[in-house]
């Protein structure tokens, strides 16, 4: 008995090794150790054995019974470890083949700009505020220190509505400056992006519609140093924490002392190139301290209050940002244009 | 304003490179816009004296010339017949460089050597107004023996040829503001520049040594505005001897982009460079009843100008008329009746101070600006008159132009303001953010022209600008220096910025239609009134009325838009022209709607959606609405079909509502609209009030606790009329069904055999679910029963 025991062994390790699938395997389970399978089958004959012979066998029999189940499943992982191999083997993509497409948006060159703008003055604790476009003269010009006569005022460069001219487009978003004064109580830190009008016909660097962002802040104990550190701060978030500038004494009616401000060409370091036309630097902004008439105007206290504003052309900023050449591309709104931002 | 430093030099001595020199004007307030040195594209060309002449062997008019150049002689080839032995001559030599890029190398010129070119007066870049002497063909000649004209007699072989002819001036341009028309003038310049550099400003008093006879016999002003003509001032001259002006006198007037024209009329425009004040001429003969009367124009008068041009002038214009008619145009230009000829042989300078405005409205109703308005404009000085009509007849003294006539006529119809402003250091300091001290500020102002007078500061004449302490501030702070302010951080009271809920809504919203694939545009507030016609707006339609550009730029930019759906046709339009495919585009449109009893528009914001190609149908935009609607959390949002927008198709058209406020429309466009913007295919378009949505938004949100008990899931199909709206099936679903219908959504619309004709079967999917329990089959048949019974009795739809 112990010889057929041990031919089992043998022929059984064999077959398990020799099993080509999980089905297979379980066929030989079943062959050797089901209920009528061949190791069951010489158990069952224990019977005839002497008592001497009977724990021997026995002994012998169970060893070669948990011999075979660890075979079996050790053979059943291997199998298994292999189908799924074949299967992920199966399963390769050429991953270089295209997504599925989603379709994704882009913001206005535009918008992408003063968003940024918006987010620099925003960290200052700079609030936005609009105001009308279609506006009243006295908003547009008078209550800033642009009296009758002056040139800004000719129906050759401002949009009107009416014979007497008190109804414009609005040709600066100071106007939102006045409004503000007016209504807000002080102190004061607002920018105010928008929509402005003048009569200009269009082509590469002109356009009778285009974009201003302005502000002003009013508070106790303002000073130009004040507008310098503020401006030089936004600039170089603008531009880069390298960036020069360059504060220039200029002319605005509705701030004195006033200042444009020049950073240093980006392009050439202040050589002069082509970028710069050779000045050196480029003008980027205007500004000053809001002249007392004004501040009076609205009624607020020039002793004891002061202010600056200043104003910028978001159209150029954008362009230079960009390198967009022509400005009509901006309002073309060619699709091909837009998704390159 | 363009300013020769030789000039300069006269008035204030400074030294600096020109690149100095510019720098430091700009950063004091008088920003140079460039500067040029006269003949800097000449090199290489000296004075040559032609020894000896003879004719080329190989050619029947050229010249083979000995030239001496300065210590050598070298043989020049030359084509022009206007050189005779003797002559000075301009030689540029082998290497030399002439304007417009031309470089001179030694050669052979048929078989003879030319060791360089003789040169005309435009191969050196000028012109015979610049030196009347030169030939208007040929070669330049400089000097030629018993020449009446010895201006260029003393130049010598071999000298520079800049040196000769005054070249090598650095011109500088300023852009000066308009505040200050005072640097319209070298006197102007001068006094910035010599408070700039700190040198010293010499300004001459103009000395005229003769006279003769009285102009007070001669010659009446009279004003009849002084609104118009605070002043008029006037001198005479007699025996005028009209000839070219000096070379000196040419010279600056080119340099300052000036053309030279004969003696009278260039000490005009010499004087109004220097001071700034316009002149004028008039011919005395021509001055009828020899009076002077500046006036309003009368109804129909006309006049013709220097230009030639007959000028049809109006009241509000002045003239400056004799006793009978205008003869000239106050502040813009002269008579041609009364202009100077050649045989003028007395004149009336004119130097007066014209009200700006007045003289601007005139020059843009006539369309004439002229060097004289551009001045006149800004508001002159009306100290100015009688300093530079003196300066005037001073220079036809020096230039033996004429004999001055006795006396001045200075008529002063409106005392000049003085503007008086007090000097607080304290209070420029604290505008400023600086610490400058007193004796800084006076020693600037004063040099400036300013009076102290204890602390009342007086400003000059011909500083109108200067008013209050922010504008001394700013004369204080342009010479101290804005680069020296030291940049600070406001200090004060903290603002707390931020963007509004309003402004962060429409952040959300292009955020949103961006994540969808739409591409933001950006399109002109105004259009044209024809957009109307081509969005089929009927002709009562309230949207035709709009604000109304009195003077646009043309018709297609002359009303501001009342709706935002022509411009997004526009540019689908452009991207169909481009052929562009599959376009989604989205804008936050502005428009401008005439209120009652306002004067000022609702500007509106209007989201503006807009879909071509790209097998876009009407439920992939609605689809695109729901989403944004959704993410901006506005509950409660019907869409209701809208036969009657003529913008739209008739049968694809939804107003959309929330509780019966109107948010917007959407649908696909008209294709008679579609036409008109030549879009081919269908093209849908959404238009939603910001303003609305943003009103009807869900509060803030807060946290609801998830479902404890599972939800089952029912399907329900039924058959009605094709008439019966899928959204009234909805509602009387989710109203049948209760408090555990959470949800129902339609999965299958389904026409055709079994189902009747007239009929369609709607497949829904529903979801029910109790907060308190897990819900039996009991409770779900239940519930659909009733939503059955519901069905049939509304509508009668049965299942199917």
């Amino acid at each position: 008995m112990k010889e057929i025991l041990e031919e089992l062994r043998i022929s059984s390790r064999e077959a398990i090794s020799q099993a080509d699938g999980i089905d297979a395997l379980e066929a030989l389970r079943v062959r050797y150790l089901g209920k009528k399978g061949e190791l069951t089958a010489i158990l069952k004959q224990m019977g005839r054995l002497s008592a001497e012979e009977r724990p021997i066998i026995g002994q012998l029999a169970n060893q070669i019974r948990a011999e075979l189940e660890a075979e079996l499943d050790a053979r059943r992982d291997q199998l298994r470890e292999q189908a799924l191999e074949a299967k992920l083997q199966e399963e390769t993509l050429d991953v270089t083949m295209p997504g599925a497409p989603v379709m994704l948006g882009r913001r206005h060159p535009l918008s992408r700009t003063l968003d940024e703008i918006k987010e620099i003055f925003i960290g200052m604790g700079f609030s936005i505020v609009e105001g009308p476009e279609i506006e009243l003269s006295s908003y547009n010009f008078d209550k800033l220190n642009t009296q009758e006569g002056h040139p800004a005022r000719d129906r050759q460069d401002t949009f009107y509505f009416n014979d007497d001219d008190t109804l414009l487009l609005r040709t600066q978003t100071s106007p939102v400056q006045i409004h503000t004064m007016e209504t807000t109580p002080l102190p004061i830190r607002v920018i105010s992006p928008g929509r402005v009008y003048r009569k200009d016909e269009v082509d590469a660097t002109h356009s009778p519609m285009f974009h201003q962002v302005e502000g002003l802040v009013v508070d106790r104990g303002i000073t130009m140093g004040d507008l310098k550190g503020t401006l030089n701060t936004v600039l170089r978030q603008l531009y880069g924490p390298g960036t020069v500038t360059r504060f220039r004494p200029h002319h605005f009616p509705f701030t004195e002392p006033s200042c444009e401000v020049d950073i240093q060409c980006f392009e050439c370091g202040g050589k002069g190139c082509r970028v710069c036309k050779g000045e050196g630097w480029i003008e980027v902004l205007g500004a000053g301290m809001v002249h007392p008439r004004v501040l009076e105007g609205c009624g607020i206290d020039t002793q004891v209050y002061s202010g600056f504003a200043f104003g910028m052309g978001l159209e150029r900023l954008a362009m230079r940002r960009f390198g967009i050449s022509d400005l009509r591309l901006v309002f073309e709104n060619d699709v091909r244009f837009l998704e390159q931002f | 304003m363009k300013l020769s430093r030789e000039w300069l030099d006269e008035l204030t001595h400074i030294t600096v490179s020109d690149k100095e020199y510019c720098d430091r004007m700009t950063m004091s307030g008088s920003k140079v816009e460039g500067v040029e040195v006269t003949g800097d594209d000449i090199s290489g060309v000296v004075v040559g004296r032609v020894l000896e002449m003879t004719r080329h062997p190989n050619s029947d008019h050229l010249w083979i010339c000995q030239v001496d150049v300065g210590g050598k002689q070298l043989q020049i080839v030359t084509g022009a017949q206007n050189v005779l032995v003797g002559d000075l001559v301009p030689a540029a030599l082998d290497g030399a460089e002439l304007p417009g890029g031309v470089s001179i190398r030694a050669g052979v010129l048929r078989g003879e050597e030319s060791a360089g070119m003789l040169c005309s007066v435009q191969e050196l870049g000028l012109d015979i107004r610049d030196f009347p002497q030169a030939a208007e063909n040929g070669i330049f000649i400089l000097y030629r023996e018993g020449d009446e004209n010895k201006e260029l007699a003393d130049a010598v072989p071999g000298q520079d040829i800049h040196e000769t002819l005054g070249l090598g001036d650095s011109v500088v341009e300023f852009e000066i503001t308009n505040n200050r028309p005072d640097c319209l003038s070298v006197i102007g310049l001068a006094r910035e520049s010599a408070v700039t550099f700190g040198t010293e400003l010499t300004l001459h008093t103009p000395q005229i040594k003769g006279g003769v006879d009285d102009i007070n016999d001669m010659l009446t002003v009279q004003i009849d505005d002084s609104y118009l003509c605070p002043r008029y001032t006037a001198k005479m001259v007699k025996n005028i001897h009209i000839a070219p002006s000096p070379l000196w006198m040419r010279r600056r007037l080119r340099a300052a982009g000036v053309r030279p024209i004969n003696n009278i009329v260039d000490i005009t425009n010499y004087v109004m460079l220097e001071y700034g004040q316009p002149m004028h001429a008039f011919d005395y003969a021509c001055v009828g009843g020899k009076k002077i009367v500046v006036r309003r124009a009368a109804a129909g008068e006309t006049l013709q100008t220097l230009d030639g041009n007959e000028r049809a002038i109006t009241p509000d214009m002045l003239v400056i008329a004799d006793a009978e008619k205008p003869i000239g145009l106050a502040g813009v230009m002269g008579g041609f009746n009364s202009e100077i000829t050649e045989n003028t042989n007395m004149i009336v300078f004119e130097s007066a101070n014209f009200n700006g405005t007045s003289v601007r409205k005139t020059s843009i109703a006539l369309g004439m600006r002229t060097d004289a308005s551009g001045r006149f404009e800004k508001g002159l000085d009306p100290m100015g008159t009688v300093p530079a009509v003196e300066r005037a007849c001073e220079l036809v003294e020096l230039l033996g132009a004429g004999e001055v006539v006795r006396g001045t006529i200075d008529v002063v119809a409106a005392e000049p303001v003085k503007n008086c402003v007090t000097l607080d250091p304290d209070r420029i300091n604290g505008l400023l953010g600086t610490n400058i001290d007193r004796d800084f500020m006076e020693k600037t102002l004063k040099s400036l022209g300013f009076v102290l007078d204890g602390d009342t500061i007086i400003s000059p004449s011909w500083r109108s600008d200067v008013e209050g302490f922010a504008d001394i501030a700013e004369e204080v702070a342009r010479f101290y220096g804005y680069d020296v302010i030291e940049p600070s951080l406001m200090s004060g009271s903290t603002a707390e910025g931020g963007y509004t809920d309003r402004q962060n809504f429409e952040r959300d919203l292009g955020a949103l239609c961006r994540g969808m694939g739409f591409f933001e545009i950006i399109t002109y507030s105004f259009g044209s009134r024809t957009a109307w016609d081509r969005i089929r707006l009927p002709e009562d339609s309230p949207l035709r009325n709009a604000y109304v550009i009195q003077n646009p730029l043309g018709e297609d930019s002359s009303v501001m838009r009342t709706t935002s759906l022509p411009s997004m046709l526009d540019s689908l339009g452009t991207n169909a022209a481009k052929r562009n495919t599959d376009v989604r585009l989205y804008e936050l449109a502005t428009i401008y709607l005439p209120q009652e009893g306002q004067i000022l528009a609702d500007e509106r914001s209007i989201l503006t959606l807009g879909l071509a190609g790209g097998g876009t149908d009407f439920f992939t935009v609605k689809g695109c609405v729901e989403a944004i609607l959704r993410g901006l959390r506005i509950p409660g949002v019907r869409f209701t079909a809208d036969h009657n927008n003529p913008s739209y198709h008739p049968g694809r058209c939804a107003s959309i509502t929330v509780n019966g406020v109107r948010l917007g429309v959407m649908g696909q466009v008209h294709p008679k609209v579609c036409e008109a913007y030549g879009l081919e295919g269908d093209v849908f378009t959404a238009e939603l009030d910001i303003r609305e949505m943003f009103a009807l938004r869900a509060p803030e949100p807060v946290y609801t606790p998830l479902p404890r008990y599972p939800s089952i899931s029912r399907d329900l199909a039924v058959v009605c009329d094709k008439e019966i709206a899928v959204a009234d099936l909805t509602d009387t679903i989710m109203a049948a069904g209760g408090t555990i219908l959470r949800d129902c959504r339609l999965f299958d619309v389904y026409t055709g055999a079994p189902i009747p004709a007239g009929k369609r079967s709607l497949a829904f999917s529903l979801t029910l679910r109790a907060d308190d329990q897990t819900l039996t089959d009991d409770h779900a048949e239940e519930t659909m029963k009733n939503i059955l019974s519901s069905l049939e009795e509304k509508y009668g739809a049965v299942i199917r």
